[in-house]
């Protein structure tokens, strides 16, 4: 019943979506494209927060070391976009099985801190060589997806919808059941006779590769790779508030909160400097009065839970 | 001569992190808080003491007491409007109480970084020292400030030490830290001794930040920064024991003065983070951590 009623709600929202750029300007357009890579982003995100419980505080470690892997490639060796994508997908599949070993012997704040360091380590590697890197400028493409608006918004659009199917699907399936157990209670998962660590490590290295894919796309999709778009500590916490807003544990939720986020930061782009505050404001009232977040809402008024 | 700038200036900044991971570290160890809003709190007495003192014409003495007093309230609104709701509210599981703490003091860090931002620009300020002229130590030329900072740390620290060993209230702040329990079992009001223990830190963060701003001057930009440093002195420490802090504080100040002045500017908090790394890996409990 839950999943028809899910079903309900989101294909007509893909179909508006699927017919937005009938009705829409470009600008409008390139916006949600945005909004949908963020979007894989947060459902990445809540997959290893919501339901291995993992509190990763880097999330743009992943989608950095995605990202500028690829980067790299075609910049330097001119390799094809699909090539780039998937060895970026593979890079940030090791980075996420590299941060899943202390994730496995570390608990709450201190594996918070580990994942935040290796945001700021990969931020003064990729400054320190800038000469190879592009450092702060960032590192221009020689190709990128496509120069349409809207063939790119459909790029961004089946991207979404694919990664949210199979992410969402995974967190419904039986395997989604264990690792929830195991984020839950480590212990007694461990004790009916689960590999809690087998499943951590599968949830970090699926969170990686769409992390990394997503990277890959969003960097071809603007046609360059810098620092202040996949790495900084500021997209991470972006990718954080907007799958807390959209309501952990849902993956769906994340990709609301992801349109939204982005949404709100530009309909309040006339406040300037303040807009940031507004959305950050906005954040903290859902958090302190609907923790739990705008899909927690509509699933719990369906009288799940 | 190298060695002995290294020594002097290596002092002051590591006195100056100290006390500003004091803070956070005391409000981790009594309740449980990693407030993730310390660095946009340090920012804020900073910046309202270069406001008062300088563009107000109140003079530094003033103009510090407004920063500290500004981080005061800051600390309070942290408590009451953001923590204490997330940690009573009935629809948060108690297992996620802890994210939502941080995220939600993440949030409110970012608020008062913009609101700085927006109202006093994001330039870099330097908040007028409050007192001049420099001395020369065995030939190393020394602002006199650059001493008052590590020696009023240290006072501030001390009287700390103090108030928390020798007084029946401190007393009982070390108690909650040790067991909240035992602690309301004996006619505690345990309510009353997290506020006691937000003022502290408000004091705390509010000093360091106004020191702070005086030796290097701060722009709102600084708030991550700061917040990641202070949370990672923290750790190299040991989550809540503020020993362990203090000595880490002195690794993390000395390793990126030496960094800074032996091999290059530029990678100063390198060095730091690869050491935090290894530290967390073998001794996830810190220097002097008791789990």
């Amino acid at each position: 019943m839950f999943r028809s009623r899910t079903f309900l709600i989101v294909l007509p929202a893909l179909l508006v979506m699927a017919l937005l750029p009938l009705g829409v300007g470009g600008y409008i357009l390139g916006l949600l494209t945005l909004a949908y890579y963020y979007a894989v982003f947060a459902m990445s995100w809540d997959l290893l927060f919501g339901f291995a419980g993992e509190v990763n505080f880097g999330p743009s470690f992943l989608i950095g070391v995605g990202a500028y892997t690829a980067a790299l490639l075609n910049h330097y060796w001119m390799w094809p976009i699909p090539a780039c994508l998937a060895a970026g997908a593979v890079a940030a599949v090791i980075a996420g099985a590299v941060l899943a070993v202390p994730a496995l012997r570390l608990t709450g704040p201190y594996f918070g801190l580990v994942t935040l360091v290796a945001v700021l380590l990969l931020q003064n590697v990729l400054v320190l060589f800038a000469g190879i890197t592009g450092g702060e400028i960032g590192l221009d493409l020689p190709d990128v997806l496509a120069i349409d608006d809207t063939t790119n918004y459909y790029y961004a659009l089946a991207f979404m919808t694919v990664s949210g199917a199979i992410l969402f699907g995974l967190s419904q399936s039986p395997v989604g059941l264990i690792l929830q157990a195991s984020g839950q209670d480590a212990i007694e998962a461990a004790a009916l006779g689960f590999n809690v660590a087998k499943h951590k490590m599968a949830a970090f290295c699926i969170s990686a590769f769409f992390s990394g894919l997503a990277g890959g796309m969003l960097i071809f999709y603007l046609g360059t790779a810098s620092v202040g778009t996949v790495v900084d500590i500021a997209v991470g916490v972006n990718v954080i508030i907007a799958a807390v807003l959209g309501g952990r544990r849902t993956i769906l939720g994340a990709a609301v909160g992801s349109i939204f986020l982005i949404g709100a930061g530009e309909i309040l782009r006339p406040l300037g400097q303040l807009s940031t505050f507004v959305v950050s404001a906005v954040a903290l009232v859902v958090i302190l009065f609907f923790p739990g977040g705008f899909m927690g809402r509509l699933l719990q008024a369906g009288g799940r839970e | 001569m190298l060695a002995l700038q290294i020594l002097i200036d290596g002092f002051a900044i590591s006195s100056l992190y100290a006390l500003g991971a004091t803070g956070f570290t005391l409000i981790f160890g009594v309740s449980g808080v990693l407030n993730l809003s310390h660095g946009a709190i340090m920012v804020v007495a900073a910046v309202i003491a270069w406001w008062v003192s300088g563009s107000f014409g109140a003079g530094p003495y003033l103009g510090a007491l407004a920063g500290v007093g500004a981080s005061l309230a800051c600390a309070f609104f942290t408590y009451r409007v953001i923590v204490r709701p997330i940690q009573n509210s009935p629809a948060i599981p108690r297992e996620e109480k802890e994210i939502f703490v941080l995220t939600g003091t993440l949030l409110w860090g970012i608020m008062l970084q913009e609101a700085v931002a927006y109202l006093f620009t994001d330039n870099p300020k330097t908040v007028r020292p409050l007192v001049e002229g420099v001395v020369m130590i065995l030939g190393v030329r020394t602002p006199w400030n650059e001493i008052l900072t590590a020696a009023l740390s240290w006072a501030v620290i001390g009287l700390l030490y103090l108030l928390v060993n020798r007084t029946r209230t401190g007393k009982s702040l070390l108690a909650a830290s040790m067991n909240p329990r035992g602690l309301t079992l004996l006619g505690f009001e345990l309510s009353s001794i997290y506020v006691l223990v937000w003022a502290i830190y408000g004091i705390l963060a509010g000093i360091a930040g106004v020191l702070l701003g005086a030796f290097l001057g701060v722009s709102s930009g600084n708030a991550g920064t700061l917040t990641a440093s202070a949370f990672s002195i923290v750790v190299l420490g040991g989550l809540g024991s503020v020993s362990g802090s203090l000595i880490a504080a002195y690794v993390v100040g000395y390793l990126e003065t030496m960094t800074a002045y032996l091999v290059n500017p530029s990678i100063r908090t390198v060095p730091v983070l690869l050491l935090l790394v290894a530290v967390v890996y073998v001794r996830p409990q810190g220097l002097l951590g008791r789990r």
